[in-house]
């Protein structure tokens, strides 16, 4: 064995009990034992960093943006553009402009469906999405596809929760204009092959939207090694707050698309005759931003990137890979979702008992699950099972805590005998 | 625990595991259905009716340990009552799981073995689980024969 001094922090061990520290909300007790919060996939918790950022550009900084000259208005544009920055390093895109802040992950798809959508997608095309989507990759395609008489098609997954990549290529044709596929699964933890599924759409010239919402707080994200076009994920999700997100779009991309909303900040000149809108990413976001929110994005980026993402990512696998090996022996079990690649999300059924009980006898014990179709009822009716009970998991999560979920579930089987 | 063991009473569990009056019934005169999309419940209710009494009352359907307990045990409860008297049953059970904890203890004795479900109260969330069954059968007495829904 030999050991590296200096090595560069991504290669470090997470220092679990130190990131603990980190998140307040932990210390949390609930019916009176401590928190163990595995839901994560809703939402996360958030560091003492990222609720400092929010509270201090409040406090010293609270101003609106691109407008006055005056100095807080100054400090204002700088902190939510040095954010807009940070983000774009983040997942390592080419320019900052390419970096629009949205509400989420949902108003992000919702975006490019409306624009670019509407733009490409006529009468008897088709757009292209995944069985393992997420409603908010469902739905804005699907009210596209409606008002433009276009066809929605569905890439099958397989009964470990994988997709078929074989079935996908096949649905790619002529008349798809547009790809919107998640690269992790909410509901099935299944991390896809994306940048397998971006090639062999642009072999076919056709662009693609990837929904990172589930990635981004997990992996590292490299949207040019990637290839996608857009890239949408939320903030909430990476330990930012809620009601910040970001689209990211390639630039010549967002060159050609018309405007999102119409407001304040996206113009670049108005009479009553006409408008010229402003540049990307001005353009798509009309109306005051969430300035204090793309701050504090920006320090959750800063929070995750101080650990590294690559540490992260190992921590959390070999966390994973506990909790399931646990939770799969304890009878009755059945894991859903068991592809080879994975992050974060443990799903699973007892048999006889219903996913609500689950996640209420699991509540009285402290661990804060997830019980239900987590939006992505396709994936429950693929799976045959109204709901499951989820656990997800974060760089904060202990082998402890997912000894407390395998106990608790036990324990379910004990209530229902 | 033991709230948890007041939630998932004997009889409860007995309901879950194997539930009364389940399964179609041929020919009914009333028929709602219910669900609660939060959770995924679904739950199908046939009535037949003589004059304003139920004759018959059977349901299908899929949920959790509350909600198939609370349809398996409301089917037996409301066999053979009125509907006036089965509007106060549902008021009375609406008040074990909602109102006011003293007021409760004197509702209870008249509600029957409906009164199991006393523990839900502790459980805010799962109130609509235990009440889905009492809305459909109310939609389906007056004739709605739409889907009713907690949302």
């Amino acid at each position: 064995m030999t050991t590296v001094d200096n090595a560069p922090a991504s290669t470090q061990a997470l220092d679990v009990e130190r990131v603990r520290r980190d998140f307040p909300a932990l210390d949390l007790e609930v019916h009176g034992k401590p928190l163990a919060y595995l839901d994560n996939a809703a939402t996360t918790q958030k560091p003492e960093s990222v609720l400092a950022a929010e509270d201090l550009w409040y406090r010293e900084s609270c101003s609106n943006v691109h407008r006055g000259v005056h100095f807080l208005s100054e400090k204002a544009t700088e902190a939510y553009e040095t954010a807009r920055s940070k983000v774009r390093d983040f997942i390592a895109a080419e320019s900052a402009d390419e970096v629009i802040f949205v509400r989420g992950t949902s108003e992000a798809i919702n975006l490019v469906a409306a624009t670019y959508g509407r733009q490409h997608v006529g009468a008897g095309d088709e757009v292209l999405i995944s069985e393992m989507e997420h409603h908010s990759n469902i739905v804005p395609w699907q009210m596209l596809c409606e008002e433009k008489g276009a066809d929605l098609k569905v890439a099958p997954i397989d009964d470990r929760g994988q997709l078929m990549v074989e079935e996908y290529e096949r649905l790619l044709s002529e008349r798809t204009k547009i790809v919107a596929v998640t690269y992790v699964s909410n509901a099935l933890g299944t991390v896809n092959p994306v940048r397998q599924l971006v090639e062999m759409a642009h072999d076919r010239g056709v662009p693609v939207l990837v929904d990172g919402a589930q990635a981004v707080p997990h992996m590292s994200v490299d949207v040019r090694s990637l290839g996608c076009d857009f890239f949408a994920f939320s903030g909430h999700k990476m330990f930012a707050p809620t009601g910040i997100g970001v689209l990211y779009g390639r630039r010549d991309l967002l060159g050609s698309m018309p405007p999102y909303q119409g407001g304040g900040e996206m113009i670049r000149s108005v009479t009553f005759e006409k408008t010229e809108f402003a540049e990307p990413p001005a353009r798509f976001e009309a109306g005051t931003p969430n300035i204090a929110g793309a701050v504090a994005l920006g320090a959750a980026t800063d929070y995750l990137t101080s650990h590294g993402l690559d540490a992260i990512q190992s921590y959390e696998q070999q966390l994973l890979e506990y909790a399931t090996e646990s939770v799969s022996q304890i009878q009755g079990v059945r894991v859903v979702g068991t592809g080879d690649y994975k992050a974060s999300v443990l799903s699973f059924v007892i048999d006889n008992v219903h996913a609500h009980d689950v996640g209420t006898i699991l509540d009285r014990d402290g661990v804060a699950v997830r019980a239900g179709h987590h939006c992505a009822q396709p994936v429950m009716q693929r799976f045959g099972v109204p709901a499951t009970a989820r656990a997800s998991f974060a760089l904060y999560n202990t082998r402890d805590e997912a000894d407390r979920l395998a106990a608790s579930i036990a324990r379910v089987n004990e209530v229902f005998g | 625990m033991s709230e948890l063991t007041d939630l998932y009473q004997e009889v409860i569990l007995d309901h879950n595991k194997k539930p009364r009056n389940f399964g179609k019934l041929e020919k009914p005169d009333h028929y709602a259905e219910g669900d609660n999309p939060l959770c995924g419940d679904q739950l199908k209710l046939y009535l037949r009716m003589e004059g304003d009494r139920v004759a018959e009352i059977r349901f299908e359907g899929s949920g959790c340990a509350i909600s198939t307990a609370s349809a398996s045990l409301m089917t037996e409860a409301v066999k053979g009552k009125t509907i006036g008297e089965i509007a106060d049953l549902f008021k009375g059970f609406h008040e074990l799981l909602t109102g006011d904890p003293s007021v409760v203890a004197e509702a209870a004795p008249a509600l029957g073995k409906l009164a199991v479900f006393s523990g839900v109260r502790e459980f805010p969330v799962r109130v609509k689980c235990a009440t889905l069954a009492w809305h459909t059968l109310q939609a389906s007495l007056q004739g709605e024969g739409e889907m009713v829904t907690t949302e």
